[in-house]
C-alpha cells in the first residue's frame, strides 16, 4: 500500500490539529478560573480574521520583515511533520532525526529574533533578546535530553526512538522519568507558556515573544500564530511520541485500522496533554525573567543526571 | 536485557533517584517553606525505599527503620520546624552563600565524584546495594553543600537532616546492617534537632537573626 496518502495526512493534521489544541488549553483555562471561555474552534476564528486583514508594515521595515512569516511557518511546520505522530511508518518522519529537529526550531527562532529587531522600536529588541537567552538555556538542556534518549535506544531517529520503547521491555528506567521531567520544562520554555512567559499577555513589561511580535500585523502575524500552535502541537507530539508512544502504528501496520488505532490514541494524548497544561499554568505564578536561567539550568542538569544514571545502570 | 532489569530493582533504583532529585530541588528551594515541604518529600521517599527494602531483603526491622523515617522524619521535624520559622518570626527567603546556578552544577559534580568512588570500590557486591550506595553517597554530600551554601540556621539544619537522611539510605541498602544502628542513628538525629531549636532560640535572643553571615562577625563582646 502507499504511503503517501499518509504523509499528506501527517502533513495536514499538525497545521490542522494545532488551533483546536490552543482552543482546548484555553478553555481548560477560562474554566478553571471560573470563566466560560471562548468556543474551542475561537483560534480558527482568530488566524481567518487575521488572514482577511490587511498587513501594515512599518517604513523602516525591510524585506526581511515581511519573509520571515514564512519561513518561519515552514521551517517549524516541516519539524512538526518529523515528529511521528499516529504512526512511526512514514517517510517524513525518516528523513530526519532529533537533532535537524532542534536545528530547524532553532532556525525559526533564529528568523523570528532577527525579525524582532529589524523594525528597531525598543519592545522588539528587548523581545529578541530575552528569546535568544533563553533559547541559549533551553536547547542545550533539549540535546542532554536527547543524548540520554539516544544512549538508550543507539538511535537519534525518531521512529526507532518510538519503536524502541514500543517493543522492548525498557521498564521503570529513571533516566527517562528525568529526561520527561526535562524535556517537558524545556517545552514550557520554548512555547513561551506561563512560568517563563505568558502566552495570554499583550501589554507587559515582561513579556517576550508577544514583544518580538508586536509590529506584525494581519497575514504576517495569522502565520506567526500559526506557527507559535503548531509548534506547541510539536512539542506535546515529541514528548508523546518519546515517552508515550503506546497505540502508534507502525510501518508493517500501515492501514487503515492502524491509523483508526494511532489516531484515537494520539487524540487522547493531546487531549490529556492539553488539560494538564492548562492546569498547570493555572496553579503556578509566572517567574522573573531573571530566574529562568536557574529553572532552565535545573532542566539542564536532570538532563545531565539522566545520562549519568543511564551510565551508571548500563555500566553495571 | 540484562539481569538486573527486575521490578525490585527497578522500584529501588527510581525510589533511591527520587531522593536524589529532591536533594537536588532543596538546593535550588529559595524560600524556607518551600525548603521544609521538599525536606518532608525527601523523608517521605526514604520510608518508602526503607520500606521497599524490607520487601527485596526479606528483613522485617527495615519496616520499623520506614515507619521511624515517617513519623519523625516526615511529619514531626517539618511541623515543628514550621512552628519555630512561625514562632521567630523569620525572614523566609534564603540569601545563597553561592548562586544557585553554580551550586546545581557543583551537586552534579559531586553526584558524578561518588559514583566514581563507589562503583570500584563495591565490585564484589549486588547491583541494587551498589546503585544505593552511590545514590546514599550522593545525598550525603548534596546535605553538606546544603549546610555550606546557605546562611540561614534553620536551612543548614535542613541540610543536616537530609544529609542523615542519606545515611538511613545507605543503611538500609546493605544487607545485615543491624537494627541498632539505625535506631540509634535517628535517636541521635531527634537529640540534635531538640539541640538545634534550643540554639535557634538562643542565637535569636542574642543577635536578632538567624543568618550565621551576621554571627561571624561577632568576636565575643557583649551586644
Amino acid at each position: 500500500m502507499s504511503s503517501v496518502p499518509f504523509e499528506l495526512l501527517q502533513l495536514i493534521l499538525v497545521v490542522v490539529l494545532a488551533p483546536l489544541l490552543t482552543g482546548i488549553v484555553r478553555k481548560v483555562k477560562a474554566r478553571l478560573l471560573g470563566r466560560r471561555g471562548p468556543a474551542l474552534v475561537q483560534p480558527y476564528r482568530d488566524l481567518l480574521r487575521l488572514l482577511r486583514k490587511e498587513a501594515v508594515l512599518a517604513p523602516s521595515a525591510s524585506w526581511l520583515f515581511r519573509a520571515i512569516p514564512y519561513m518561519m511557518f515552514t521551517a517549524i511546520w516541516l519539524a512538526a511533520a518529523i515528529v511521528p505522530t499516529y504512526t512511526t511508518g512514514l517517510m517524513t518522519s525518516r528523513i530526519a532525526d532529533l537533532i535537524a529537529l532542534v536545528a530547524l526550531l532553532g532556525s525559526a527562532r533564529f528568523a523570528l529574533a532577527l525579525a524582532g529587531m529589524d523594525v528597531g522600536t525598543s519592545f522588539g529588541g528587548i523581545g529578541s533578546s530575552r528569546e535568544m537567552m533563553i533559547a541559549s538555556l533551553a536547547e542545550p538542556a533539549m540535546l542532554t535530553v536527547t543524548f540520554t534518549v539516544a544512549l538508550l535506544v543507539h538511535s537519534t531517529s525518531l521512529p526507532q526512538i518510538s519503536e524502541f520503547m514500543l517493543t522492548q521491555a525498557v521498564g521503570i528506567r529513571v533516566s527517562l522519568l528525568l529526561g520527561l521531567i526535562s524535556l517537558t520544562m524545556v517545552a514550557l520554555a520554548e512555547n513561551a507558556r506561563i512560568p517563563i512567559d505568558n502566552p495570554a499577555t499583550h501589554l507587559e513589561l515582561t513579556m517576550v515573544h508577544e514583544a518580538m511580535v508586536l509590529e506584525y500585523s494581519g497575514r504576517h502575524l495569522a502565520l506567526i500564530e500559526a506557527a507559535s500552535m503548531v509548534k506547541l502541537l510539536l512539542y506535546l507530539s515529541l514528548i508523546a511520541a518519546i515517552f508515550l508512544p503506546w497505540g502508534m502504528g507502525t510501518e508493517q501496520t500501515l492501514g487503515w485500522a492502524a491509523l483508526g488505532l494511532g489516531l484515537g490514541s494520539y487524540a487522547v494524548k493531546l487531549g490529556t496533554g492539553a488539560v494538564l497544561l492548562g492546569v498547570f499554568e493555572t496553579s503556578i505564578a509566572k517567574m522573573r525573567v531573571f530566574r529562568v536561567a536557574e529553572f532552565l539550568g535545573g532542566a539542564f542538569l536532570l538532563g545531565i543526571l539522566a545520562a549519568i544514571f543511564l551510565y551508571v545502570s548500563q555500566g553495571l | 536485557m540484562p539481569v538486573f532489569a527486575t521490578l525490585t530493582y527497578d522500584t529501588a533504583h527510581l525510589l533511591d533517584a527520587g531522593m536524589l532529585v529532591v536533594s537536588f530541588a532543596l538546593l535550588y528551594q529559595r524560600r524556607l517553606f518551600g525548603v521544609l515541604k521538599t525536606y518532608a518529600v525527601q523523608a517521605l521517599l526514604l520510608s518508602a525505599a526503607a520500606a521497599w527494602q524490607a520487601h527485596a531483603q526479606a528483613a522485617p526491622q527495615l519496616y520499623i527503620t520506614a515507619a521511624v523515617a515517617l513519623i519523625f522524619k516526615a511529619i514531626i521535624i517539618p511541623l515543628a520546624l514550621h512552628r519555630i520559622i512561625v514562632q521567630l518570626n523569620i525572614h523566609r527567603a534564603i540569601e545563597t552563600a553561592l548562586g544557585i546556578g553554580p551550586t546545581l552544577m557543583v551537586g552534579v559534580a559531586l553526584v558524578a565524584l561518588s559514583i566514581w568512588l563507589v562503583l570500584p570500590v563495591t565490585a564484589a557486591s549486588g547491583a541494587l546495594t551498589r546503585e544505593s550506595l552511590a545514590s546514599a553517597l550522593s545525598v550525603v554530600l548534596l546535605g553538606l553543600l546544603i549546610m555550606i551554601t546557605r546562611r540561614n540556621a534553620v536551612s543548614q539544619v535542613v541540610g543536616f537532616m537530609s544529609l542523615e537522611n542519606g545515611l538511613i539510605l545507605a543503611a538500609v541498602g546493605v544487607k545485615g546492617m543491624p537494627l541498632v544502628v539505625e535506631l540509634s542513628i535517628a535517636f541521635e538525629v531527634m537529640i540534635a534537632f531538640i539541640i538545634f531549636g534550643i540554639f535557634f532560640f538562643h542565637i535569636r535572643e542574642r543577635f536578632d537573626t538567624l543568618d550565621v553571615h551576621d554571627i561571624d562577625r561577632f568576636r565575643g563582646e557583649r551586644p
